[in-house]
């Protein structure tokens, strides 16, 4: 075949791979009916169609509880593991393999309670992968018991009389992380802006970081309902440098503040308000160096490179016995 | 007289090597004259015991390469106090080092040391209490405190060597600080080398070797340095030759082919290197942490990287990350960072994720005894998992068996894809033993990370009906997309509670092992093929046992061992081994109840590990000795110990 036949042949092949949103769906969803979670697959999928991320690349690693179920309904590499290690699991993928996309789904007691000290030191090694937060304030697939972001005075099978700790606010403490490096808060009612702050979380560089607060209609029925019929009391961040709202969600969501991204002390003022909600993106350093272990320089090792190498290190330990065997 | 020779020997330190110079011919003609002299021994244990700082372990070692370099078989055990700096002249805080030189190849530490060099009383006092000097065993010590401003210490001194030379011991008062004084201001700094070449004089060692070892040893210091060393090197020897009517030579042994001298952990790290993994996750945890130590120095020059991980489970489930992405990764902890792990671990044994395991073993339970050698960890390597997590156990024997384990382990974690525990322990950790250099064989590298397309209707947990051996699918395979879980699942690897399904992943999981298992080879005898009882032992304890045989073999005792390598699973014919002998006794480093205890009895005693693990396979009355003193066990105290076995009745 000539190199003008193989052509157009060639092209044609690259129109046929194009991946449809379907080529990223893998089983069918079991979380309740009402689940913030499914905007978020809706939001994600589409993301990795308009990204064309090859599905076999693109790796969904996971912890346990119910948003953690994520990667069965991707049709990608999915890594469902144990409850709060999600995040050490996929740094390890990630300095094996940095050719591949790698995406952290968990929640809230996944990632603040039993997988806290993996969250705070995640955000400190800033590798490159894009880490979604399911808040949804509430143990839900262990059946309800308070969860270190449940709301204060919370009733729940494991607090009858309501919780009496605060709760923990998971943007503040990532943003008290020095590596901090993109760090969002969306919520699963606006899901236009759910795509949008994950697009921007997957764009960068270093690991992002996205609070998704998650409404339970099983066991926390009704938590967000005053955000949800009220659009004043949602505070869209815009900027340049962060996302920018659609001209018609502008219009009905009308509190707005430009923020730049890149200063930090007011995206700590802005992460400690609860009401309003913020949504957007809150902080973006792109200069925050990714951990990248001293792996030696990016070539091929090949057998031959590595035996040499050995041979080296053991010429340092060798002896060779100068009165051996005489006597 | 002695600065005469130093100002001959004055040179820089880059023409220590030359073997002409005016200084080495002098040293060499009275080296000759001394060998003539000198007592021939098959093999003396040598101790450097010392306060924290002073130097004594890397006297120990330097001497312990020199004999080697001479040809001599040697071990050399480490002397480490718990804290870093523990107070000064005190008896918890002895540092120092023992070295056993033979002209033979050498197994294990030994028993009681021959000869004992203490830079003050109450570090050798540790040892006294030890009961680590042998009747009659020659000590040197440093003479200053006879003299010292405190008069207590003054008084504690003389009441020592007072004692000491009651108790029938050789001992020697040397001005070891006045010497050193000679040459440098600070005789903290530098007793050690003038030690060294004490001992290089008494033991008749090559000079020109000890300068060698020294410029070696501080080869990243300054020439300064070296040479400063160097002097004290050689007013040690002088001094000794001297001053010192003693004199031994150990003949060498016939090894000729080239040897590397490394401690375990070391060796762990070279093999981890040779077995083709990049990836080695962990936390700092004593005794592992040497080997990350080592790795973290040169394994980026194989591509290679040492994570260490905010905690141990975290350092587990990143090898596990890195394992399922491509190659086989290690995670190197110790007992308490291994029971940390063990969730994780049950998760690649459960996802069939490819994963080496090191546990290098320390005393415990708990925080236990840190830097002490125990084998307490067997069973809780087999069956630590919650549910059933049939996972592969092996153990190195040697600081050789260190290295060629972990390749095997490697190999073994990837065709079965299972979690392969390594175990070794404190006194393999630091010890110091010389092996013949490997010879590295591309072969033992793991294979490329295979990124084909997997063939369409291909299953990712494809489990073979007769060996439980499934194919895994790593990320890049085009078609081999599937969700990885820790729940039970089907061969798509989807979430299935079903109880078929549970059952037949299980039995998977657990056919992998005896598909291992038959690729065992039955391990041989030690001593003779029947008789009158048989040891088994596995792990650091080889060659202390495989000693006590000797011993009592050329006693005339029917007695021989079996040393385990593989311990889940066991190889065929233990069995068969086991019957031809008329008792049985496990000898292992972890606790037993003693039927000398009177509320113990056959129906509550608690047996050590691996005879608990023997008795439930085999089906055989099998008895056990064990210590847990933290120390390695010695061959003298072994072979005591079944002389008292083989004489009991009924037991």
């Amino acid at each position: 075949m000539t190199m003008d036949a193989a052509a157009p042949h060639c092209l044609l092949g690259m129109f046929d791979e194009d991946y449809t949103l379907d080529d990223y769906k893998g089983a069918e969803p079991r979380w309740c009916v009402g689940c913030g979670d499914s905007a978020i697959l809706a939001a994600v999928q589409r993301l990795c169609r308009d990204e064309q991320l090859a599905p076999e690349k693109t790796v969904f690693v996971s912890g346990i509880g119910c948003s953690s179920r994520f990667p069965h309904y991707m049709h990608t590499y999915g890594f469902h593991g144990l409850h709060g290690r999600a995040l050490p699991v996929a740094e390890g993928i990630k300095l094996q393999r940095p050719d591949l996309h790698v995406f952290v789904i968990t929640g809230d007691g996944d990632c603040c309670s039993i997988g806290t000290a993996h969250w705070i030191h995640a955000i400190r090694y800033n590798m490159d992968m894009t880490v979604l937060v399911l808040d949804n304030g509430i143990y839900g697939l262990t059946k309800n018991q308070a969860s270190p972001t449940s709301p204060l005075g919370l009733k729940s099978n494991t607090t009858p009389q309501g919780t009496v700790l605060e709760p923990i606010n998971p943007i503040s403490v990532t943003l008290g992380i020095r590596n901090a490096s993109f760090v969002a808060q969306a919520v699963d009612w606006i899901p236009e802006l759910v795509h949008d702050i994950v697009d921007a979380a997957f764009q960068h560089k270093g690991l992002s970081f996205v609070r998704v607060l998650q409404r339970c209609p099983e066991y926390l029925d009704g938590r967000y309902d005053a955000w949800v019929k009220d659009p004043g009391k949602m505070l869209l961040l815009n900027h340049e440098n962060g996302i920018q709202t659609s001209p018609a969600l502008a219009s009905v969501y009308k509190n707005h503040e430009i923020h730049d991204p890149a200063d930090r002390n007011r995206a700590r003022e802005i992460a400690s308000t609860s009401d309003p909600i913020p949504v957007g993106v809150l902080y973006r350093n792109q200069s925050i160096p990714c951990y990248e272990n001293p792996r030696g320089p990016d070539r091929l090792y090949t057998p031959d490179v590595v035996k040499g190498v050995l041979e080296k290190e053991l010429d340092r330990f060798t002896i060779q016995a100068v009165g051996g065997g005489g006597d | 007289m002695s600065t005469q020779i130093l100002d001959e020997t004055r040179q820089p330190a880059e023409d220590v090597t030359n073997a002409d110079s005016s200084a080495s011919r002098a040293d060499k003609s009275r080296s000759a004259s001394r060998d003539k002299d000198a007592v021939i021994l098959e093999e003396h244990i040598v101790e450097v015991i010392s306060d924290s700082g002073e130097g004594a372990q890397r006297c120990g070692q330097s001497f312990g390469s020199i004999a080697a370099r001479m040809g001599n078989g040697i071990w050399t055990v480490e002397i480490i106090p718990a804290e870093i700096q523990p107070p000064a002249r005190s008896i918890a805080g002895a540092s120092g080092i023992r070295i056993r030189l033979a002209s033979r190849r050498v197994t294990n530490g030994g028993d009681e040391a021959d000869l004992i060099v203490a830079f003050n009383e109450q570090v050798l006092l540790k040892r006294v209490r030890d009961n680590e000097l042998k009747p009659g065993c020659i000590v040197l010590i440093e003479n200053k405190w006879r003299h010292d401003q405190d008069a207590g210490i003054a008084a504690s001194y003389a009441a020592t060597i007072d004692k000491l030379i009651a108790d029938g011991h050789g001992v020697h008062e040397i001005p070891m600080e006045e010497e050193c004084l000679r040459y440098v201001d600070n005789a903290k700094r530098g007793k050690n080398m003038f030690v060294l070449g004490m001992l290089s004089a008494i033991y008749s060692l090559d000079l020109e070797a000890a300068r060698n070892q020294v410029a070696f040893a501080f080869a990243k210091k300054s020439s300064a340095v070296v040479e400063s060393n160097i002097k004290l090197l050689n007013a040690g020897h002088e001094w000794a030759l001297e001053n010192l009517d003693m004199c031994f030579r150990i003949p060498p042994s016939d090894v000729h082919e080239p040897q590397i001298v490394v401690n375990g952990n070391v060796s762990l790290g070279l093999g981890l290197m040779a077995s083709g993994m990049e990836i080695c996750a962990m936390y700092p945890i004593t005794p592992a942490t040497s080997a990350s130590h080592y790795l973290s120095d040169v394994f980026h020059n194989v591509g290679g990287a040492v994570h260490q991980a905010e905690d141990e489970i975290a350092a587990c489930a990143f090898a596990i990350g890195a394992s399922y992405a491509g190659k086989c990764a290690a995670t190197i902890t110790s007992g308490p960072g291994f029971a940390l792990k063990q969730e994780t671990i049950g998760l690649a044994v459960m996802a069939e994720i490819p994963l080496v395991v090191i546990n290098v073993q320390r005393g415990g339970p708990s925080t236990g005894l840190p830097t002490k050698a125990e084998q307490g960890d067997l069973l809780f390597a087999c069956f630590g998992g919650h549910g059933d997590t049939p996972n592969v156990v092996m153990a190195a024997a040697d600081i050789e068996d260190c290295f060629y384990s972990v390749i095997a382990a490697r190999k073994i974690a990837e065709t079965f894809n299972t979690v392969v525990v390594v175990l070794t322990d404190a006194s393999l950790a630091s010890a110091q033993q010389p092996y013949p250099r490997p010879k590295i064989d591309t072969d033992w590298l793991a294979p490329p990370i295979n990124q084909n397309a997997v063939p369409e209707g291909a299953k990712p947990y494809d489990w073979d009906a007769t060996t439980g051996l499934a194919n895994r699918f790593i990320p890049g395979q085009p078609n081999g997309m599937h969700c990885l879980t820790g729940l039970a699942h089907d061969r798509m690897s989807r979430v299935a509670y079903e109880p078929d399904i549970n059952e037949e992943g299980m039995r998977s999981r657990s056919l992998k092992l005896a598909a291992l298992q038959k690729t065992l080879k039955t391990p041989l005898v030690y001593g003779g093929d029947e008789g009158d009882m048989l040891i088994v032992g596995w792990g650091s304890t080889k060659g202390a046992i495989e000693e006590a045989v000797d011993r009592l073999r050329a006693d005339g005792h029917k007695v021989s061992s079996l040393h385990l390598k593989f311990l889940q699973p066991m190889a065929s014919g233990i069995g068969d081994v086991l019957k031809r002998f008329k008792r049985v006794l496990t000898v292992e480093s972890n606790w037993s109840d003693s039927l000398d205890d009177t509320i113990i009895d056959e129906e509550n005693r608690r047996y050590s590990e691996l005879a608990w693990l023997l008795r439930a396979r085999y089906l055989v009355d099998i008895d056990c000795w064990s210590e847990v003193r933290g120390q390695p066990l010695k061959p003298g105290v072994i072979a005591t110990a079944i002389r008292e076995k083989l004489h009991q009745k009924g037991k």
